[in-house]
C-alpha cells in the first residue's frame, strides 16, 4: 500500500519531442485513479515513467513517500497489466503467476498458495498447467490481472487493460476489475482512451492533452464542471454539443435562437472579461422534445425547430440527430483535437451535427421539422480562443481538483 | 481453357528447369558416391553404376589415424566455436535487436564487414600472427578464426528472430522484478530458442565445411580438419592417386550435413510457426 506523488513530473525524448510536460498528480494510498485522454496526449508515457520503464526527464515521482525517480522496476513494488498482457508464452499459467516470486526467491511452497488463492478468485484454477496460447482472450486478461495481483504490490499500474476485449466481455471485465480493486484496497492507476471506462471504473479521472493534465477530480466534477471545451467535449457520451454564440444585451445569440442567461451566469461572465464571441457547449440529455416538457420547465430554456436527420431508438432512450450552422467562426486547437478524436475531423466546415437525448415516448420522426427544447440552465459558455470555461463561477479546475493538483510546497 | 493450357506449359517448363538444376547439383554428388564405391582399378570406369562394388574405400580410411583423427579434431573445432559464437552473437544481436546505444551503426557495419571480407587476404597475416602467438596447428589457432566469422552470421540471424519476440514481454520481466540479465536468460531466451539453434546449425556447417584455413593454419593431425586431412591422403603405393578413399572420405564428410540441413528444415519451420507464440 502506498501512495504516488507526481511532482512536476516531465518526458522529453531524445529527439526533443515532449510528452509529458509538468504534471503534479497525487494519488492517495488505495485509491482508483484514471489517466484518460486521446492517443497521443502522453499518458502511457506517464504510466511508463511511474512503472520506471521510461526515465523521468525533469520533476520528482515518489511512492509511499520515497524518490524512486532513479529505481529500477524491480525496486518500486509495483505490478503493471499491459494492453498485449505481454503473458510469458513458454511457461504455464502457474509459471506466468508465479514468475515475479520465484525471481524474489519466495519459497515455492508460498508461491504455490498465493498462486492458488489468485487463481481462485479468478476463476482460473482449472486452466493453471495450460499455456497463454492456449487461452482465450478473456482468460489470458485474468491471467495478467493474476500475475499483478499474486506479487501483492504497493500498487497496480494497468495500461489499457482491457482493449483488446471484444465489447461485452469488456463491460463484464469492467465491472470485475472495479469489484477486484475495491476488494484488494490497492492503489490503481489505470490508462484508458475510453471515457466510458474511465467514467465508470475511477475514483478520480485525470485528463490529458497533447501532455499537458487537463483537469482532475471526480467523474461527477469533470461532467458537471468542466474547465475547458477539452474536457468538456472529451468527457460525455455521446459528447457534449458546441456552438458559435455571441453576446447581445443579455443573451447568447445562437443559431437554434437566443439562449437567456441567469443573472448568476451574467456576472461570471463579467468577472472573466468574455469576449462577444463565445462558444456555448450543451449536453445531449439537457435537450428534450418540446411537447415532452412539463409548462413549468419551459420557462428554464428556450424552443426552436430543426429538422431531424436521424433518429436512433435505442429502447431507454432516443438519440436525435440535426444538423445546424455551428456559428464556430474559428475553430480551437482543442476543438480540432476532440474531432481527431472522434474521427470527424473532416466533416463539412461551417456545419455541425448536433446531437439529442430524448425522452423515449417522443413521436419525433426521420425528416420531421421537431419542436426540440434547450434545457440552459447547465449550459457551459467557453472561450473561443483559450478553451476556458467562463461559465465556472470560481478559478480554473475548481476547489477540488486544484487541492489534487497543488504540488506539496513543504518537502 | 487458355489460362489452363498456359499452366501446364508452365508447370512442365518449370519442372523442366527444376530438374535441369537439380541434375546439376546432384550429379557430381553421385558420381562422388560412386567413386567411393568402385575398386581401385574401376576408377576410370566411366559408368554410374560400379561393376564391382566394395567397401575397401571406407574400411581404409576408417582403419586409419590419418582420418579419424581430423574427423574428431572437426567435430571438436566446430560444437566449441559454434557454441561460442552463438552466445556471444546472442548477446550483441538482443542489443542490437533492442537497445539504442552510440556506435550501433558501426557494430552491424562491422559485423557485414567481417562477413564480406575475403578469406584468402586473411590468411597470410593470420598465418603470422598464429605462429608467434603459438596458435599455429593447435585447436585455438582455428575456433578463434572461426568464431569471429561466425559472429556476423549469429548477429544477423538472431537480430532477426529477437526482433519478433514483443518488446512487452521484456517490460513484463523487468516489472516482475527481473534484472535485465534475467529477462534476457530467462524469458527472451528460451523464446528465441529456436533461432539459436537455427543459428548454431548455420555456424557448424560454416565451420565444418571451412577449408583455407584448415589447410593453412595446421600442419599436423593434431588440429588438421578433416576436409582439410583428404589433401594429405595418400595412394597404397606413391604411385597411385588416392581417388578411391578421398571419395570416401568426402562421403563420410557429407552426411552430417545431410542430416543437419533435413533436420533444420524442420526445425525452422517449427521455430517460425510457434516459436514466437508459443514457445
Amino acid at each position: 500500500m502506498a501512495d504516488i506523488v507526481l511532482d512536476h513530473v516531465t518526458k522529453r525524448f531524445p529527439d526533443g519531442a515532449l510528452a509529458v510536460d509538468k504534471i503534479s498528480l497525487d494519488i492517495a494510498d488505495g485509491e482508483f485513479v484514471i489517466l484518460v485522454g486521446p492517443s497521443g496526449c502522453g499518458k502511457s508515457t506517464t504510466l511508463n515513467m511511474i512503472a520506471g520503464l521510461e526515465d523521468i526527464t525533469e520533476g520528482e515521482l515518489r511512492i509511499g513517500g520515497k524518490v524512486v525517480n532513479n529505481e529500477a522496476p524491480k525496486d518500486r513494488d509495483i505490478a503493471m497489466v499491459f494492453q498485449s498482457y505481454a503473458l510469458y508464452p513458454h511457461m504455464t499459467v502457474r509459471e506466468n503467476m508465479g514468475f515475479a516470486l520465484k525471481l524474489a526467491k519466495t519459497p515455492q511452497a508460498t508461491i504455490d498458495q498465493k498462486v492458488n488463492e489468485a487463481a481462485r478468485i479468478l476463476d482460473l484454477t482449472q486452466h493453471l498447467d495450460r499455456r497463454p496460447a492456449n487461452l482465450s482472450g478473456g482468460q489470458r486478461q485474468r491471467v495478467a490481472m493474476g500475475r499483478a495481483i499474486v506479487r501483492d504490490p504497493s500498487a497496480f499500474l494497468m495500461d489499457e487493460p482491457l482493449s483488446n476485449l471484444d465489447a461485452k466481455l469488456r463491460v463484464q471485465t469492467r465491472t470485475e476489475v472495479s469489484k477486484l480493486q475495491k476488494r484488494l484496497g490497492t492503489t490503481m492507476v489505470y490508462v484508458t482512451h475510453d471515457q466510458t471506462e474511465a467514467m465508470t471504473l475511477g475514483d478520480r479521472l485525470a485528463v490529458m492533452r497533447s501532455g499537458l493534465l487537463q483537469q482532475v477530480g471526480s467523474p461527477h466534477e469533470l461532467y458537471d464542471n468542466p474547465v475547458n471545451l477539452f474536457v468538456a467535449g472529451f468527457i460525455g457520451s455521446p459528447a457534449m454539443n458546441f456552438m458559435g454564440a455571441t453576446l447581445e444585451e443579455g443573451s447568447l445569440r445562437t443559431t437554434i435562437g437566443d439562449l437567456p442567461m441567469s443573472a448568476q451566469l451574467k456576472q461570471t461572465l463579467e468577472r472573466s472579461n468574455a469576449g462577444r464571441q463565445v462558444i456555448v457547449g450543451i449536453r445531449p440529455e439537457n435537450f428534450e422534445d418540446a411537447a415532452l416538457v412539463q409548462p413549468d420547465l419551459r420557462s428554464h430554456g428556450i424552443t426552436f425547430h430543426a429538422t431531424i436527420d436521424v433518429v436512433e431508438s435505442m429502447g431507454s432512450d432516443v438519440f436525435v440527430y440535426f444538423t445546424q450552422q455551428s456559428g464556430l467562426s474559428a475553430t480551437t486547437d482543442q476543438l480540432a483535437d476532440l474531432a481527431d478524436d472522434a474521427g470527424t475531423a473532416d466533416a463539412v466546415a461551417g456545419e455541425e451535427t448536433v446531437t439529442a437525448r430524448l425522452d423515449p415516448v417522443t413521436r419525433i420522426h426521420e425528416g420531421d421539422n421537431a419542436e426540440l427544447w434547450a434545457d440552459v440552465r447547465s449550459m457551459h459558455v467557453f472561450d473561443p480562443d483559450t478553451g476556458k470555461n467562463l461559465s465556472l463561477s470560481t478559478e480554473p479546475a475548481a476547489g477540488p481538483a486544484a487541492g489534487s493538483t497543488a504540488g506539496p510546497a513543504a518537502t | 481453357m487458355a489460362t489452363v493450357t498456359t499452366t501446364g506449359r508452365q508447370k512442365s517448363g518449370w519442372g523442366t528447369a527444376n530438374t535441369i538444376v537439380i541434375a546439376l547439383a546432384l550429379i557430381p554428388v553421385l558420381w562422388m558416391v560412386s567413386l567411393s564405391f568402385k575398386t581401385p582399378p574401376a576408377i576410370l570406369d566411366p559408368s554410374l553404376l560400379p561393376k564391382q562394388w566394395t567397401w575397401g574405400n571406407y574400411t581404409g580410411i576408417l582403419s586409419t589415424s590419418q582420418f579419424i583423427r581430423p574427423l574428431v579434431n572437426s567435430i571438436g573445432i566446430g560444437l566449441i566455436s559454434t557454441l561460442i559464437a552463438v552466445v556471444l552473437a546472442s548477446m550483441s544481436a538482443y542489443a542490437v535487436a533492442r537497445l539504442q546505444f552510440p556506435g550501433k551503426s558501426v557494430l552491424i557495419g562491422m559485423a557485414l564487414l567481417i562477413a564480406m571480407f575475403p578469406a584468402i587476404s586473411l590468411v597470410t597475416p593470420m598465418f603470422n600472427i598464429e605462429r608467434s602467438l603459438g596458435l599455429f596447428n593447435t585447436w585455438p589457432g582455428l575456433i578463434i578464426p572461426y568464431v569471429a566469422f561466425g559472429l556476423p552470421l549469429g548477429i544477423y540471424t538472431l537480430s532477426a528472430f529477437f526482433r519478433e519476440i514483443p518488446w512487452e514481454l521484456e517490460k513484463a520481466a523487468k516489472i516482475d522484478g527481473a534484472t535485465p540479465f534475467q529477462a534476457f536468460v530467462k524469458v527472451i531466451a528460451p523464446l528465441a530458442a529456436p533461432g539459436m539453434v537455427t543459428t548454431s546449425i548455420l555456424v557448424f556447417l560454416a565451420c565444418w565445411n571451412e577449408f583455407l584455413f584448415a589447410i593453412s593454419f595446421t600442419s599436423t593431425l593434431a588440429s588438421r580438419t578433416a576436409p582439410a586431412s583428404l589433401a594429405y591422403f595418400s595412394g597404397s603405393s606413391q604411385f597411385t592417386v588416392p581417388t578411391g578413399p578421398i571419395a570416401a572420405a568426402a562421403v563420410v564428410i557429407t552426411i552430417p550435413i545431410i542430416v543437419f540441413v533435413v533436420f533444420f528444415q524442420r526445425r525452422i519451420v517449427a521455430g517460425l510457426t510457434s516459436g514466437a507464440v508459443k514457445g
